[in-house]
């Protein structure tokens, strides 16, 4: 083995470890900082597991729900999967203002965590915007809302 | 759905004029263009693969032909696309989807690229413009190195081209057509910024066809001489500055536009604008080695096909929709085509480099890491190791849920610890690169030339963290022991203060070294400065432009560390009269307004920013933070206020209001330094600018290469 293919051997060793070492830490972290997606319904049936975890909760503000705190610094709603009396739902506690166009029945995605004690406690609250301008999507083609839509959907985060 | 467009205008054209108006001129004229430039392209690919594979270089003149047919037939296209929407052609399928009489006009030419179809249509113009470009600047370069390369890009155009006209077909014709429409989205109407930022981003995107055409070119044909690397790297460098541009501008335009107070936030739209530009990056610098010591052949090439299967990729993520709703992916049409495309893209890519790399020899090797080559290697390596990370953390949420039918995503938390460190590190490279000379470093001359330099980069650190601790957010405030205060200091806080350090030790390093020669001339030959300057950047103009870029990049690395380290924000609901503070600023609620404007009515919230100094900055009406309210849409889209000045900007949101109560509430921040991420953007401009001037000497080089080229056919 000559000096100089020892010398390419040792370097392909480095580089191997190298990325190894980052593949590894770049799924531990991965792990770590996942998002779940999920409707009340889905979060229940996890049962314990969903203590904890960071989550988006899916559905839309059950009518009648919507209490404000005395000092209005923050409130409390229910998130159902769908507008049916009967189905599933959970308590949410917010403590940011949400925007302008929350109001009961609305579709919303909170993200926050799940407690023992049921309720959802958010500080990230959207609303879905109105499907109206969704026209090209009716057709099978991408939302008009570009390729920036999926930003704008959250574009009530801090 | 592309049989059903095409029945669609046979049916208008046969059956439909009973009842239509005026005959589908716009959409059979439209896509008869469509038709014609994919069979243009078609033709090209064809004959310039198998001609240039059975080195038959006679053909050329019929793939050049080809190709200025396929860019005039889709430039044209689009043309009739313009023409129809300014004429509110409702039978036309895509204006029917976009077009509204009650748009401004420049919004009505804008939305050519507001939806699906047309924007897809306008790639392929964008595909024409940079094939016929490339076609007439090497028209006389012979065959031997262009008709691969044009048959491999014409190849591209194909498959752009039949997407057009398949399943993204956006000429429908549409028998009883509406009289009105809903217009483009409201949030592109929102910010002249949509106006210029899509275009230079499908610039970028699409321009990473020409040298991954050169690069497959060089891979079939077997070889990799002088003569493809100039036209490689300077068409890689176009389409970089247009990515990098479109980049900034988008989130320049998130920033400006969407009320949330960033500008980033690792959105997999972001990220795959962001993947092609890293390994774009990484291929200018590699390309250095290449031509210099004529070795990472195989790396370079390697990298120009990869940025290319990353646009695809980043262009699949975007528009067929599989990151807005999971189900769109499967009623999109235009993703399972694209996933086809990319198969075959990369199965074609990784044949090429394993079937014909070996041709690709390397005629030098690398002595020591501490050299320009081994730098650079360096920075290659960390860009490759930022592309996997983000890759992996865009990717990952869409493998999970084909896998295992669970929709998760990958928090931003993922993307920043990742990636801070390897910028930081990439940072310190363009400091440590340009003081390294190609060979060998004397460890000696190296710690000389690091002293000044590392040593001001040490000295910034402690009036940045007095400034910081003492004047922007004092100790005491919100700390009140040193235990506390360290604690508080959290990793952002030393990521950012390391930051500072590094940028003043490279911009120090890249002046010295744009500067230096310009020095010697003066002593020299007693010039002036500025004739001296222009005479030794003239001398070298790839490395005194690339200097200047990375002036522009460290600008931009400096302004993200201190407007997301040293950011201040405040959330409060006030009443008329009453104020928020936030960071040395008060904010003061005026009152509301409303007025209208032709496409749209708003409400807006008065407000004064007062300075710490009793300053006082009145905000009204049109100028405050509001809730704009389109014409058919139930909900209002608000504009953030942005007072910007060169050190800071002040961005107040206006989350909600309330007229019976009189109430409105705020998110506010203040951004340290944010500015400068666009303000960089023009020394990016005339750097690239620099480095592409043609210079005198390489076209000596080319022009002595010709007659070896000429003499070529002889030899098969």
């Amino acid at each position: 083995m000559t000096a100089e293919s020892r010398n390419r051997l040792i370097a392909i060793g480095a580089i191997l470890v190298a990325g190894a070492a980052l593949a590894w830490i770049a799924f531990g972290n991965i792990g770590q900082n996942l998002v779940y997606y999920w409707k009340p319904s889905e979060m229940i049936a996890q049962g314990d597991k969903a203590f904890g975890a960071t989550i988006r909760l899916g559905g839309v503000v059950v009518p009648g729900s919507l209490v404000w705190s005395a000092e209005h610094t923050s409130l409390t709603f229910e998130v159902a999967d769908t507008h049916l009396p009967t189905a599933p739902k959970v308590k949410v506690k917010s403590d940011v203002t949400p925007p302008q166009m929350f109001r009961e029945g609305i579709g919303v995605v909170v993200e926050g965590t799940y407690a023992p004690d049921l309720v959802f406690k958010t500080n990230r609250l959207m609303v879905n915007h109105s499907n109206e301008y969704r026209a090209p999507g009716a057709d099978g083609g991408m939302p008009a809302g570009d390729w920036k839509e999926s930003l704008t959907q959250a574009d009530e985060k801090k | 759905m592309q049989l059903r467009g095409i029945k669609r205008l046979r049916y208008g054209s046969s059956l439909g004029l009973d009842f239509v108006m005026r005959p589908p001129v716009n959409s059979t004229l439209g896509y008869g263009l469509v038709l014609a430039g994919l069979a243009f392209a078609a033709f090209a690919a064809v004959v310039g693969l198998v001609t240039g594979l059975t080195r038959r270089e006679n053909a050329l003149p019929w793939v050049q032909r080809a190709i200025y047919g396929f860019a005039a037939s889709m430039i044209l296209s689009n043309v009739v696309m313009v023409k129809a929407l300014l004429e509110h052609d409702f039978s036309v399928k895509y204006v029917s989807l976009v077009g509204s009489k009650a748009t401004p006009t420049i919004f009505t030419i804008v939305s050519l690229w507001s939806a699906l179809e047309g924007s897809i249509l306008f790639w392929g113009a964008i595909m024409g413009g940079y094939l016929i470009a490339f076609t007439w600047t090497y028209r006389n370069e012979h065959g031997r190195y262009m008709q691969l390369s044009l048959g491999v890009m014409a190849a591209v155009a194909t498959f752009f081209a039949f997407l057009i006209a398949g399943p993204a077909n956006p000429w429908g014709h549409i028998p009883n057509p509406a009289s009105d429409g809903p217009g483009p989205n409201p949030l592109l109407q929102n910010h002249a910024l949509m106006i210029i930022h899509p275009p230079m981003l499908y610039l970028g995107y699409v321009g990473m066809t020409v040298p991954f055409g050169i690069a497959a070119g060089a891979l079939l044909r077997g070889e990799l001489g002088d003569a493809w690397l100039v036209p490689l790297r300077k068409w890689t460098l176009v389409p970089w500055l247009f990515l990098s541009i479109g980049i900034i501008l988008g989130s320049w335009w998130a920033y400006a536009v969407l009320g949330w107070g960033g500008y980033w936030a690792w959105d997999p739209v972001e990220n795959a604008s962001f993947m092609p530009w890293l390994t774009a990056t990484a291929f200018m610098h590699s390309t250095m080695v290449l031509e210099r010591k004529k070795s990472l052949k195989l790396w370079t090439i390697a990298l120009a096909l990869g940025s290319f299967v990353l646009t695809i990729i980043g262009t699949f993520m975007t528009r067929s929709g599989v990151f807005n709703s999971v189900h769109a992916f499967t009623q999109s049409d235009i993703g399972p085509t694209f996933l086809i495309f990319i198969a075959i893209v990369l199965v074609f890519s990784v044949l090429l480099l394993t079937v014909r790399g070996h041709l690709l020899i390397a005629e030098s090797h690398l002595e020591t890491v501490w050299s320009r080559e081994g730098s650079i290697l360096v920075n290659n390596l960390v860009f490759v190791a930022l592309t996997f990370t983000v890759l992996l953390g865009t990717l990952f949420p869409l493998v999970t849920e084909a896998l295992q039918d669970k929709k998760i995503s990958v928090g931003e938390p993922y993307f920043n610890t990742m990636a801070l460190p390897l910028g930081l590190l990439t940072l310190f490279l363009m400091g440590v690169g340009p003081m390294l000379p190609w060979g060998k470093a004397d460890p000696k001359v190296l710690k000389q030339q690091a002293y000044i330099p590392g040593g001001l980069g040490l000295a910034t650190l402690v009036p940045v963290f007095f400034w910081r601790y003492a004047v922007w957010e004092p100790f005491g405030t919100t700390t009140k022991s040193l235990g506390a205060f360290l604690a508080h200091m959290t990793s952002g806080d030393w990521m950012a203060l390391a930051t500072f350090g590094v940028a003043v030790f490279v911009t120090v390093v890249t002046l010295r070294e744009m500067f230096l020669p310009a020095q010697q001339r003066m002593v020299e030959t007693k010039e002036s400065l500025f004739t001296a300057l222009v005479v030794s950047a003239s001398r070298a103009r790839r490395r005194f432009g690339g200097y200047v870029v990375h002036l522009g990049i460290v600008a931009i690395i400096v302004a993200i560390a201190a407007s997301s380290a040293y950011k201040v924000a405040a959330e409060r609901t006030v009443k008329v009269g009453d104020s928020l503070k936030v960071g040395q600023y008060t904010i003061r609620f005026d009152g509301l307004a409303n007025g209208r404007e032709p496409h749209r009515d708003w409400v807006a919230a008065n407000l004064t920013v007062i300075g710490a100094d009793g300053s006082e900055y009145k905000h009204v009406g049109a100028d405050a933070p509001r809730m704009n309210y389109y014409e058919r849409s139930n909900d209002p889209i608000g504009s953030p206020l942005v007072q910007e000045m060169v050190w800071r900007d002040i961005y107040v949101s206006l989350r909600t209001y309330d007229p019976k109560a009189q109430t409105a509430t705020f998110n506010a921040w203040v951004f340290p330094l944010v500015g400068w991420i666009w303000y960089a953007i023009p020394l990016l401009v005339l750097g690239t600018l620099i480095a592409l001037w043609p210079q005198r000497k390489t076209i000596a080089v080319v022009k002595a290469d010709a007659p070896a080229a000429a003499a070529a056919p002889g030899t098969p």
